[in-house]
């Protein structure tokens, strides 16, 4: 099973670095947060922190993810390889696990890049390691949850657009939306719309903070889109 | 080898496949003979466990279908109708991917690429990216992947479709090769490739199986809807009425050209009265330019089918 998972795992990964949508995706990424990081962060008498280029990533990742995901299942039931992927001995958990772990894997290679920025900080002041060290595992955690729901939205449609735009809209709903209501709602519901709220949980890690509880909602939630995304792929062999 | 029971499958409220049943035994090769649309894609993609069964039942190699998928899936060796590929990848890539999943060894894999990669003739191309390749040559990529791992069964859906007539002779005789070590069930719906190829043939029609046998019983049955055509001078209708009452004529039909009449004669099953056709022209002194035997096509026989499932399927609707 493992030799299989890491097998699928490679294909995915040779498949997003064959693409031109993945290096649109890191460069744009890239040139965003470091254009943010010098004007933002690396000023005089600015604070020595990586918080606020921890909270942008959070909201531009919600924009670059999806779009690594959208063609991940989609594609296979659109060019017809899912047949020949489906008909080899490998199960639906295996396939939607290697295709997690390689845009994982692409993942953590883009947000190790970021590390650079740390380097630059380190260079001209004392930042907190330990808190930023506690940021980067809220990014590893926020982006597993982001390509599962990315996959998720893939399984659904068989069109990329389609697909890249629901995984943008589910993502936005689990942060923006939600924080807009807890904020016009009172009461019970703010609590319950606060604990779906993604970036709530996130914000613990960006502050340096590390909160088990967000661990255990962001592990979670990742294996329960996931698991939605194999259901909705047997579900698919019956239609 | 293979086993279906009563296999059905609906989409909804149309059945593509209705409760066909059949059995392959080890080391046959089988032709699924049908139209387009006639149920052999769908009933080869439940045989190789990419979708279920709406109701009955298949094996491979003893392994059901849907309990022991992956045990089915290990035996099999599959070419789809569309050769899907990872097109980004080079021949080999893709092959040492497949072999991967399918769990060979590193040696194994190296050795299994080099065997396939002679089998089908890949030789330079294996190292090209495979969106570069023609659809014959990716036809022969998939081919190389469904051998790959040595499997027992062979399941080829319309291997040579798209492909040229030098590339779809040595595709039969590649098939025709294998069928020495493997179980081959492939598809097709042309009569002469399934001739060339197999030794039995199932004959599938509007999702049922309408005949099988060995190619030379089906020809029979398809030439069961045979005529004769002669074209000759005189008296068109003295002709037309001395012809019908030759022994095993059944129907004529005339046509008339500068003098010449031509008459499509529709005989009884099995009745061949072209010997006394041509004994009644020369004792009347008929010139005669044409005396021949129009063999049925399967494509009329695909339309003769039809015809009688449709009224079947009104006199069942009539009757309920």
């Amino acid at each position: 099973m493992i030799d299989r998972i890491k097998a699928l795992t490679e294909r995915e990964l040779a498949a997003i670095f064959l693409s031109f949508i993945a290096y649109v995706v890191g460069v744009l990424f890239l040139l965003v947060t470091g254009m943010l990081f010098t004007f933002e962060t690396l000023t005089e008498g600015g604070e020595a922190t990586m918080r606020p280029l921890f909270d942008h990533m959070s909201w531009l990742l919600i924009l670059a993810l999806p779009l690594i995901t959208m063609r991940m299942i989609s594609d296979e039931y659109a060019s017809g390889t899912v047949e020949t992927l489906m008909t080899a001995p490998v199960s639906d958990a295996e396939v939607v696990l290697g295709k997690f772990f390689g845009t994982f894997l692409f993942y953590v290679a883009l947000i190790l890049s970021t590390l650079v920025y740390v380097v630059a900080l380190a260079m001209f002041s004392k930042p907190d390691l330990l808190a930023t060290a506690y940021g980067y595992l809220g990014l590893l955690l926020l982006g597993a949850l982001y390509a599962s729901v990315g996959l998720f939205a893939s399984s659904l449609t068989r069109h990329q657009l389609i697909a890249a735009v629901l995984a943008i809209a589910i993502l936005a709903l689990f942060s923006y939306a939600v924080d807009y209501l807890a904020m016009i709602q009172g009461g019970a519901w703010r609590s319950t719309l606060s604990y779906i709220n993604i970036l709530h949980h996130f914000k613990d890690f960006s502050k340096g903070i590390f909160d088990t509880k967000a661990i255990v909602f962001f592990v979670s939630s990742t294996a329960f889109f996931l698991f939605l995304c194999v259901k909705v792929m047997e579900s698919k062999r019956w239609r | 080898m293979i086993q279906v029971k009563n296999l059905t499958k609906a989409y909804g409220d149309r059945v593509a496949v209705n409760g066909i049943s059949f059995h392959i035994d080890e080391g046959e090769i089988v032709g699924f003979l049908g139209p387009n649309g006639a149920g052999k894609t769908t009933t080869m993609r439940m045989i190789t466990c990419f979708m279920p069964a709406t109701s009955g039942s298949a094996s491979v190699g003893g392994h059901d279908v849907f309990t022991e998928s992956m045990q089915v899936r290990r035996v099999i060796g599959y070419l789809p109708e569309s050769t899907p590929l990872d097109i980004h990848l080079r021949s080999r890539e893709y092959l040492n991917f497949r072999g991967k999943i399918r769990g060979l060894s590193r040696s194994e894999r190296a050795a299994a690429i080099k065997r396939v990669a002679d089998l089908c003739w890949l030789g330079e191309f294996i190292d090209r990216p495979i969106h570069q390749l023609s659809k014959g040559m990716k036809q022969r990529v998939g081919l190389a992947d469904a051998l790959l791992h040595d499997p027992k069964v062979l399941i080829l859906d319309e291997p040579t479709v798209g492909l040229d007539p030098t590339q779809i002779r040595e595709t039969r005789n590649l098939i025709q090769e294998l069928a020495k070590r493997h179980t081959v069930l492939l598809s097709s719906h042309i009569l002469p490739e399934v001739e060339a190829t197999c030794q039995r043939t199932i004959i599938i029609a509007g999702g049922s199986i309408v005949a099988s046998g060995s190619p030379d019983e089906l020809k029979t049955r398809i030439r069961e809807g045979s005529r004769l055509i002669a074209e000759l001078t005189g008296d068109a209708a003295a002709i037309e009425k001395a012809v019908k009452s030759v022994n095993g004529v059944k129907e004529v039909a005339r046509e008339s050209d500068n003098g010449w009449h031509r008459f499509i004669i529709e005989t009884n099953k099995n009745a061949d009265p072209r010997e006394a056709i041509y004994k009644l022209a020369s004792e009347n002194k008929w010139s005669m330019r044409e005396l021949r035997l129009e063999a049925g096509t399967l494509e009329e026989f695909f339309v003769r089918i039809t015809a009688e499932q449709a009224a079947q399927r009104k006199a069942a609707e009539v009757r309920s």
